[in-house]
């Protein structure tokens, strides 16, 4: 049972770990053909999830083996033709405590370590810096409140307008504005809408949350390495729901400053925005 | 045939061979008070609602064979499909044939009463799902209500919903309500009071404690839902602003309020399913069901908690963390009562003498793919993890496991266990098992791989994806394609039980089947139990 745990542990481990791992160079972080389980987690949160995933995916795959084989074996051992006179035993006090008991075990095991990180999900309290993420009908605006309010819009790539074979294979995933974000750094992400519900999803970074008109939602990001970062809309927002992905550039921290000084000097794609603006709603 | 049943003292069944008076057919079908008539409507009903749904899902699944499909004009019309499948498959197909149909036909005949409490209002329940289901089907023409099932506001409001066909699925929804709380409280009205002498609540066939805490979860959620439904309507039509925060109002609450509904609403559709099983299972393993107490104390269990876990489907929508913890907690108990009902499925056919026909292939697929959508349950259970599998593909895996092979694989397997009941005659066992292995197949092929697709992120509710999630896609259309053969085929059974079926007798399944059904003749007379059978 030992070995055949371990070996489960890693068949999930490799399912979990489909993507290939970057060792060197800016990280792609985009879903792969056939792949079967998480993307290669890019942030503490992603990293801490995917392990209580790959813990929780070897007991319920274990569970399910379990029954899968007690069904079986049941149905063979037990077939009219091999057992004409059935039992009629219908009650067992330790097998029914067992089966009551055994399952609570398995879910208190699960639960502690999940219960940890719903907490450390939730926020940073000593952030570096702070994003707004604005939902629209139907592309997504970011707002930089600590750099004098630099925002932005990011839209996705016509199909069209994809030119390289390298492009082609990440349609409908690339935007023309990336997020862009420092390595290594807290960042607080503050999400709402102004029309409908959407909800800004990367997976690679363990981030989502609904982004809610009327409402602003907080939760937090640190990326570990530089690179691209793909995500899609994921909450139904009318026609073109799955036409608005998301895009994490992730760059370093002298590079992140370049960007903004770059940015508030060219004032055609980003602007100050007024300071009402931010302040709406803030229910959080 | 009251020899062969052990539940049975003395019972005097050769009633029923002289009708009263011989109904006209508008008499008998349209005005209907009897419980076995309203119950066929109902079955009749769930096969056009589901035919419809799953036409519906093959659409579906052709736009997303391959990327840039092309079959669907528009996202617009992609999410109103998407819509109309979720509710049609729900209030139009899988309640209607286990609560309407099974519930009707059975609830009497299994507690020794001639009829339901309250026919009159029987009838009245069946009558209001037709119009429900002519306006679903006229929102879903107008492709004016896209904002999936779950009708979450603002999409869901006059400014981004503008058309007549929004309101028209709304109204559905309450007349749908309307038809399934009448049913509800006619249900417990019967059960609490019309049991034959000596059944006491302990000695309850396993399917009447579902049907009874069906009904009871039907009571307490569907008033929230119209509720919900109401403000929405108002919201659309005369200015209110319950759900609009531009007027003081949230989007939030609707959540809370739909919920407080829909988590009840998916254990109303697996419990009547458990209540089925237990009776295959028991029937063709020739032994009474493992633990009947522990089975029918879960079934309660299972919808007391289920009160008080709905926003589990809310952990991005930003309620606070301790929010999260708690629901997180209550969810994940759910799992102890489902393993009990699980163990003691497979410990009811331990020792047994069991017999593969086709309601038990049924019911045994039922328990191994139920198993699969139960563990995925608890891994989304996890507010942590459900952070990256909220609303992807794993989370559209994980409820079609539990109820297009969960319930639907139960009502199948009721359907082939009192057909020969219900019509007279026996269905053909070759292409039943046909039926089944298409079926299994088909819906595996669909569904499992849509937990790889979530797992990598794929969101739902998408008419096109990004091209490495290609190869999964097709072949979940594959599965589809091959389920909806299989659907084919259980129209030819239907069919053949119909024209040509070999006629059956009493208790066609011999000492396994033990409750009062199995008394009366197949079909039963028109009124059964003018003497009421005396329990022991």
């Amino acid at each position: 049972m030992n070995t055949l745990g371990r070996r489960l542990a890693a068949f999930v481990a490799t399912l979990a770990l489909a993507g290939p791992a970057y060792a060197d160079g800016p990280v792609l972080a985009v879903p792969k053909p056939w792949q079967l389980g998480m993307q290669a987690p890019g942030s503490p949160v992603a990293e801490k999830l995917q392990s209580l995933n790959d813990f929780v995916s070897v007991i319920i795959i274990v569970i399910t083996a379990f029954v899968a084989v007690l069904l079986a074996w049941v149905v063979f051992r037990y077939r009219a033709s091999r057992n004409p006179v059935a039992s009629t035993v219908s009650h067992n006090s330790i097998l029914e405590a067992a089966w009551t008991a055994i399952p609570v075990l398995i879910l208190v095991a699960i639960f502690i370590p999940s219960l940890r990180l719903v907490y450390y999900e939730d926020r940073t309290h000593d952030a570096d810096l702070t994003v707004k993420v604005t939902g629209h009908q139907w592309y997504w605006e970011y707002t930089y409140p600590d750099a004098g309010g630099l925002h932005f819009d990011s839209y996705m790539v016509n199909d069209e307008d994809l030119k390289t074979d390298e492009q082609k294979k990440l349609r409908h995933l690339l935007v023309d504005n990336q997020l862009v974000l420092p390595v290594g750094k807290n960042v607080r992400i503050l999400t709402t809408s102004v029309d409908v519900i959407h909800s800004f999803f990367v997976p690679s970074l363990g981030v989502q949350r609904y982004a809610i008109p009327g409402r602003t939602i907080e939760t937090w990001v640190r990326v570990n390495k530089p690179g691209d970062y793909y995500g899609e809309c994921n909450q139904i927002c009318g026609m073109n729901h799955s036409v608005m992905p998301i895009s994490v550039h992730a760059v370093s921290t002298a590079d992140f400053q370049a960007w903004l000084a770059q940015q508030k000097a060219k004032g055609s794609t980003a602007g100050l925005i007024a300071p009402t603006h931010f302040a709406l709603a803030s229910e959080h | 045939m009251s020899a062969s049943n052990p539940l049975l003292a003395d019972t005097d069944h050769a009633h029923g061979e002289h009708h009263h008076h011989e109904p006209t057919f508008a008499q008998r079908w349209l005005f209907s008070t009897n419980h076995k008539d309203i119950g066929t409507l109902y079955l009749i009903f769930a096969v056009i609602g589901g035919l419809t749904g799953g036409l519906l899902s093959i659409i579906m699944r052709a736009q997303l064979l391959h990327p840039h499909g092309t079959i669907v004009s528009n996202g617009q019309e992609w999410n109103t499909i998407v819509t109309a499948h979720g509710l049609l498959m729900i209030f139009f197909s899988v309640m209607p044939a286990l609560i309407g149909g099974f519930g009707n036909w059975f609830i009497p005949l299994m507690i020794g009463a001639p009829d339901m409490a309250f026919p009159r209002l029987n009838n009245i329940s069946f009558w209001l799902l037709v119009p429900a289901f002519i306006l679903i089907v006229t929102g879903l023409l107008m492709g004016e209500s896209g904002s999936g099932w779950t009708l979450y506001p603002p999409l869901s409001n006059a400014t981004y919903e503008t058309g007549p066909g929004m309101d028209f699925t709304l109204f559905s929804l309450h007349l749908a309500g309307i038809s399934s709380l009448l049913g509800a409280m006619n249900f417990i009205t019967t059960i609490f009071n019309m049991r034959a002498p000596g059944m006491t609540l302990h000695k309850m066939p396993l399917f009447i404690w579902a049907m009874l805490v069906t009904a009871f979860l039907l009571v307490l959620s569907l008033p929230v839902l119209a509720g919900a439904i109401t403000m929405l309507i108002c919201d659309r039509n005369f200015g209110t602003a319950f759900f609009d925060p531009a007027a003081g109002g949230d989007p939030v609450l609707w959540q809370h309020l739909f919920w407080f509904f829909g988590h009840p609403e998916v254990y109303i559709m697996i419990l009547p399913g458990f209540g089925i099983i237990s009776h295959v299972i028991s029937t063709f393993s020739r032994k009474p069901v493992f633990g009947y107490l522990g089975m029918a104390y879960a079934m309660v269990a299972i919808g007391v908690v289920g009160f008080v876990v709905w926003a589990h489907h809310m952990y991005v929508s930003g309620i606070s963390v301790d929010t999260r913890a708690y629901f997180m907690t209550a969810t994940m108990v759910i799992a102890v009562p489902t393993g009990i009902k699980i163990f003691s499925w497979i410990a009811t056919m331990w020792g047994g003498s069991i017999r593969m026909e086709v309601p038990m292939l049924w019911a045994v697929g039922f328990i191994f793919l139920f198993t699969v959508g139960g563990v995925t349950g608890v891994v989304l259970a996890n507010a942590s993890v459900d952070q990256v599998l909220h609303n992807t593909y794993y989370v559209v895996a994980h409820f079609h496991y539990v109820l297009s092979l969960g319930a639907v694989f139960s009502i199948f397997a009721g359907w082939y266990y009192w057909i020969g009941k219900m019509s007279g005659r026996q269905y053909p066992e070759f292409w039943g098992r046909v039926h089944f292995w298409m079926t299994f197949i088909g819906v595996n092929l669909t569904f499992f791989p849509m937990h790889f697709l979530g797992a990598a992120g794929m969101p739902r509710r998408y008419p096109d994806y990004p091209d490495a999630f290609a190869g999964w896609n097709f072949v979940a259309s594959i599965g589809s394609f091959i389920g909806g053969a299989a659907t084919l085929v259980f129209l030819y059974v239907a069919y053949r039980t119909f024209t040509s079926g070999e006629r059956v007798g009493d208790n066609y399944w011999g000492e396994g089947a033990t409750t009062l059904e199995w008394t009366v003749s197949s079909p039963p007379p028109f009124h059964t139990f003018e003497e009421l059978p005396q329990i022991r």
